[in-house]
């Protein structure tokens, strides 16, 4: 919402200087956006005649001027590059050390092609007055030479913006503006009454309104015999001041009625409406050209205004092209009407149309102002085109619905903690023209008609308050209670804190990839269902909701990649979702490992440079797990991997069958080329919701350690099985020989060549046996390690490497 | 010279030329060993006359003496040459360069590293953490919180829908993390006290928008919080996240459907070259909106306005972090850029904790 100064004292007197003005606005909730005071930004040009135009000795193009300033010293030589620059122009000059705004510089005394140049002739685009750079300004011959030009020019009424709540329908019009100042104690509102004017014949034409749903109200009155035509400078003024063009007087008024007062109109030139005009619902095919020149095709969910003709406007929003009025109107139709702003919002999205009809209209008018507002305008038509007027014919309500809030006093205080003493509360209530009835402590408060926002006592609190000072409300400690401190986080919540900090501390760094994926991208993972298809995607690449974080890891990796940043280590920990349930989302933390990225490090290095191989995304997954707390003894890893996984070289993590917690492995060479990427690219992915919650336990005490006296005794054993048995097999079994002694087991070699049968493998293992009672014997041991060997044996058909 | 003098002299030469460790214990036994040479001096004594024994005795053991202590210093002597001319072959060069340490190449985003810090501090203040599902309803997004149908103010999100159903309602990507208040007030009785963080999306895209981003917000019901409250809150809270002693705060009324009265927050600060510092200058940033929520949204999730009340607020998590730590483009957050998160991420073990910092 933009006005001018001026237009804000036509409605409030005050002395009050402009900032105090747009402080008060702001802090009463009509934010300003933007001061534009040309006055100040154009003080040092002035007005300065050209006295003598010469060629310039070494430039075709350039001529040396002399030009009077005014200031009553000697001439100034200014070199000037403008064709239209002559002896005898009067025309705008700026100093040495003026910042000329259409150029972004500070002018200086500047030499150039070897002659001397002390300021600067300029053009109106220069000053950011207009596009037009054809040349200096020119100005006529008896401008006050001297003078400030902004001054001379009626630059001087500052723009101001305010960033409008869309709440605040009243205050897309000066009047309502001023009135919220003048409650804040910023000067006097004026609001003299609307006289209404007499209408000295029956209005021609009869309105229908087929649907009152639509339009409540409809006030319409033709005034025959005006003479339209450029409108008055003051009104064209006002309207090029906040960025609108001047058509004629007719339409001029209404476009200064929608500012003014918050009540847009409609003109119609009445000879070319025929016959009665319907308030209808389109029908389909109709079309209409509308005023800006575009033809929109309409449907019945569009109101419209129609005549024998067909569609003459699109209600509230537009008029048509057809029935609009120029400089040969004569008779004019004045439209003043109420909308349903829902369906205004739905006509304007769906049309695309943006106008100042269509703004004020969907907020919800003024309904008590339709009639005043017609009075009002058929008076400025009067005075600027003569004419005419008519009766009124007014259809439907012209007046609001009576909304009286039981309001206790105490409210004010209660939500906002301030104490208003009553009279304050009463003038501020008065002021923005609500009425507060009763002694208290509950008073009555009847809502103003332009108030179409205000409905409950909430409402009303903030009315009170915003005038009063939100910066008035006491800062009041907010005590935390003497409940006990404990942790908030949930499990979830910890469980992701860890892991990112578990993963960053293997050297990886965290990306925070898009939620939307393409959707081959998505159909990969086992995505891409419909219901997780983005209906308004802002892009093609962008139209799925992920159901894995992997696409968006690989492509981030590629980029870096690309970039020449090929060794990377990327993981991200975030939400995925399966379907479009609550329940659907998941958290996960997956990672990539691209090039020389091993958990060793990135990059070539003296010490060694490993390309990234599955075994660093296994341990990328468990490191996630033991963070998040999972319980890692109940781990399993089974081969194998969805599809997108290299089918031997991928793994598993589950609890059971019925609980796969994750995957790890290398990308499977047909899902990187789907996904564009360049391989090998080492994946793990890990879904933090399904790993079992642990027991809470009653008190923060570890168990009790057992520190056994006897030394432990460490046995190797090397076993040659096929080469398709797993290692985890040969450590099952001989871990489960005995639980209680064998406190340890590693695989310390897996050799696979020469002096080992094809298709064989030699595993190493050394078990770890604590006793616990007594040093064992060398039988007992024994005893011990040939379990070890018959139950390997047993469950793996391997033997004992001799 | 007598006999037993020259054949001290030669052992003490012998000693004196041994070169190594080995030649040395070679010249011991030949002097000392069971058949060496002064042990076969020594053997001769008990035929001696007790006279003659007791000065040649004398002699001889000086003799011995003298040829013990020689060998253990020539011994040490090259034990410690020897030792000297290992440890001058075993150098290695110290001036290779080491990789990183995992923990210090590692890196935490800086809207994860924001995420913990604003946890921290509102912990503190005794809040929980909700959070809630990215695909919501319109009912919980919208309906619920005040926004009616065909509203303008549904238009300032510009959201982004699903298909519709089968019965004509559509899932949309919650606008803002509003919808999890409002699970919150279904699930709860109060009194309440929870932050929402999580991640929402509107249509747009430039450098402060993009079609994804961050809140963070506020809520708490019970029967006494008003405005004052909320205010000290939130000026507490900056206070701690900015880390500065001071920070001027402008609270300005203002509109949101969900709250009423509803008020925008901005914080005083002078901009010097991209760097932002609080609590000085005379620019004014807007970083929040916050209000009393609206009777009509404790009504839909089923409080009872006259019985209780409560604040909300809502605020950026991408746009503070942004203020806090220099970042110039929204954008850049979430292009994985590895140079751009070293530069900008934290070290895992930058934990932000209250004891010692948010930020280290």
């Amino acid at each position: 919402m933009k006005f001018t100064l001026s237009w804000l004292k036509d409605h409030l007197d005050t002395d009050e200087p402009l900032e105090k003005l747009a402080d008060k606005l702001t802090m009463i909730g009509l934010e300003v956006e933007n001061i534009e005071d040309k006055a100040k930004a154009l003080k040092p040009f002035t007005i300065a005649k050209v006295i003598s135009a010469e060629q310039h000795p070494n430039a075709d193009r350039l001529r040396v001027c002399m030009v009077d300033t005014g200031d009553g010293g000697a001439p100034v030589q200014v070199v000037c590059g403008a064709p239209n620059a002559r002896a005898g122009l009067v025309s705008v000059f700026s100093p040495p050390g003026t910042y000329i705004p259409g150029k972004d510089i500070t002018l200086g005394v500047g030499t150039i092609r070897g002659v001397e140049s002390r300021g600067m002739l300029c053009s109106a685009a220069e000053l950011q007055i207009s596009n037009d750079h054809d040349g200096i300004m020119e100005l006529p011959a008896d401008a006050p030479i001297g003078a400030g030009y902004a001054e001379w020019a009626a630059l001087g009424d500052p723009v101001i913006e305010i960033n409008l709540t869309p709440n605040r329908q009243d205050c897309t019009g000066v009047h309502g503006i001023a009135r919220d100042l003048a409650a804040a104690d910023m000067g006097k509102f004026k609001d003299p009454g609307i006289k209404p004017i007499k209408g000295e014949f029956p209005c021609p034409a009869k309105v229908t309104v087929e649907d009152a749903n639509l339009c409540p109200g409809f006030a319409l009155r033709l005034v025959r015999g005006v003479k339209n035509g450029p409108s008055p400078e003051w009104l064209q003024k006002r309207l090029t001041a906040i960025g609108l063009r001047p058509i004629n007087a007719l339409v001029d008024i209404t476009n200064f009625m929608t500012y003014d007062r918050a009540r847009p109109l409609h003109v119609f030139d009445a000879k070319k409406v025929k016959g009665n005009l319907v308030v209808r619902h389109a029908r389909d095919g109709e079309t209409l050209l509308a005023l800006d020149g575009r033809t929109y095709n309409l449907d019945p969910s569009i109101c419209v205004i129609a005549d024998e003709h067909g569609v003459e406007s699109l209600a509230g929003i537009m008029g048509g092209e057809a029935s609009g009025c120029d400089e040969n109107t004569t008779d004019v139709l004045i439209e003043s009407a109420l909308w349903n702003e829902i369906n205004i919002a739905h006509t304007g999205r769906k049309l695309g149309i943006t106008s100042d009809a269509r703004y004020r209209f969907e907020r919800g008018v003024d309904p008590a102002f339709m009639v005043p507002g017609l009075e009002l305008a058929t008076r400025l038509v009067m005075e600027l085109c003569g004419g005419t007027p008519s009766e009124n014919v007014v259809v439907g309500k012209s007046f609001g619905d009576d909304r009286i809030i039981d309001f206790p006093v105490t409210e004010v205080k209660r939500l906002s903690g301030i104490e208003v003493p009553m009279p304050e509360m009463k003038r501020i209530l008065t002021h923005l023209g609500f009425m507060m009835a009763g002694p208290g402590p509950v008073v009555k408060v009847a809502v103003p008609s332009w108030r179409t926002d205000v409905h409950g006592k909430a409402d009303i609190v903030e009315e009170v308050v915003r005038i009063y000072g939100v910066d008035k409300v006491p800062m009041t400690p907010f005590e935390r209670g003497e409940d006990a401190r404990k942790p908030v986080l949930t499990p979830l919540q910890l469980r992701t804190r860890r892991a990112r900090r578990a993963l960053a501390s293997r050297g990886m760094t965290e990306a925070v990839t898009w939620s939307f994926i393409t959707n081959t991208a998505a159909k990969l993972f086992g995505g891409g269902q419909r219901e997780l298809e983005v209906a308004n995607p802002i892009a093609a690449d962008l139209s799925d909701m992920r159901p894995s974080l992997l696409p968006g890891l690989v492509a981030a990796a590629q980029a870096n990649t690309d970039r020449g940043y090929g060794d990377v280590a990327l993981f991200e920990v975030g939400q995925v979702f399966r379907g479009d349930r609550p329940q659907d989302q998941f958290m996960v933390a997956s990672g990539v490992r691209r090039g020389l990225a091993s958990s060793e490090g990135l990059g070539r290095h003296w010490s060694g440079s490993d390309q990234a191989d599955v075994f660093d995304a296994k341990a990328d997954a468990l490191a996630v797990l033991a963070a998040a707390g999972a319980p890692m003894q109940a781990l399993q890893i089974v081969a194998g991997g969805p599809a997108w996984l290299h089918p031997g070289r991928s793994g598993t993590i589950q609890i059971g069958p019925q609980n796969v917690l994750g995957y790890f492995g290398e990308m499977h060479p047909r899902a990187l080329e789907t996904l564009g990427a360049d391989g090998p690219v080492i994946v793990f992915e890990v879904i933090l919701d399904r790993i079992p919650e642990a027991k809470k336990k009653p008190t923060r005490a570890k168990p009790l350690i057992e520190l056994s006296a006897f030394q432990p005794v460490s046995r190797d054993f090397a076993f040659i099985v096929d080469r398709s048995v797993k290692a985890g097999e040969i450590v099952r079994a001989a871990q489960g020989v005995d639980k209680k002694l064998i406190t340890g087991l590693i695989v310390f070699d897996v050799y696979e060549g020469k002096g080992i049968d094809d298709g064989k493998k030699s595993v190493g293992i050394a078990v770890t046996i604590q006793p616990r009672e007594k040093t064992l014997t060398d039988q007992e041991i024994e005893a011990v390690a040939a379990k070890i060997v018959a139950e390997v044996t047993k469950k793996t058909g391997g033997t004992l490497r001799a | 010279m007598s006999d037993l003098a020259t054949l001290e002299t030669s052992i003490l030469d012998q000693i004196a030329a041994a070169g190594d460790e080995a030649a040395l214990e070679a010249v011991r036994v030949s002097a000392l060993g069971k058949k060496g040479s002064i042990s076969a001096l020594l053997a001769t004594l008990g035929k001696m006359s007790p006279d003659e024994r007791r000065t040649q005795g004398a002699a001889i053991n000086q003799a011995k003496d003298k040829v013990t202590e020689a060998l253990a210093a020539r011994r040490d002597v090259l034990k410690s040459a020897a030792l000297n001319a290992r440890l001058a072959s075993e150098t290695v060069d110290v001036t290779l360069p080491l990789r990183d340490a995992q923990a210090e190449a590692g890196r935490i985003h800086p809207l994860s590293q924001v995420w913990d810090e604003l946890t921290t501090i509102f912990a503190d203040m005794g809040f929980s953490v909700a959070e809630g599902p990215d695909i919501e309803t319109d009912d919980y997004n919208f309906t619920k919180l005040n926004f009616p149908e065909g509203h303008p103010a549904r238009e300032m999100h510009d959201t982004f829908f699903f298909h519709p159903k089968e019965d004509g309602s559509r899932m949309l990507l919650r606008t803002h993390t509003s919808p999890v208040q409002v699970r919150t007030m279904l699930s709860q009785k109060p009194p309440i006290r929870v932050i929402c963080p999580g991640r929402t999306y509107r249509i747009d895209s430039d450098a402060t928008h993009t079609p994804q981003f961050h809140q963070v917000e506020g809520l708490v019901i019970d029967k006494h919080s008003h405005l004052g409250h909320l205010k000290w809150i939130l000026h507490e809270f900056c206070k701690a996240f900015f880390e500065v002693d001071h920070i001027n705060m402008r609270f300005r009324p203002s509109f949101f459907p969900f709250t009423e009265p509803s008020l925008e927050v901005d914080i005083q600060c002078r901009r010097d070259k991209g760097e932002i510092r609080f609590g000085e200058g005379d620019d004014w940033l807007e970083i929040l909106g916050c209000g009393m929520v609206h009777p009509n949204v404790l009504r839909a999730c089923g409080i009872d306005p006259d019985e209780y009340q409560g604040f909300a607020w809502g605020m950026g998590i991408d746009r503070i972090a942004m203020l806090k730590y220099g970042i110039a483009d929204l954008r850049q957050l979430f292009d994985s850029d590895v140079r751009w998160l070293s530069h900008y991420g934290f070290k895992p073990l930058e934990v932000p904790t209250l004891a010692g910092g948010l930020s280290s």
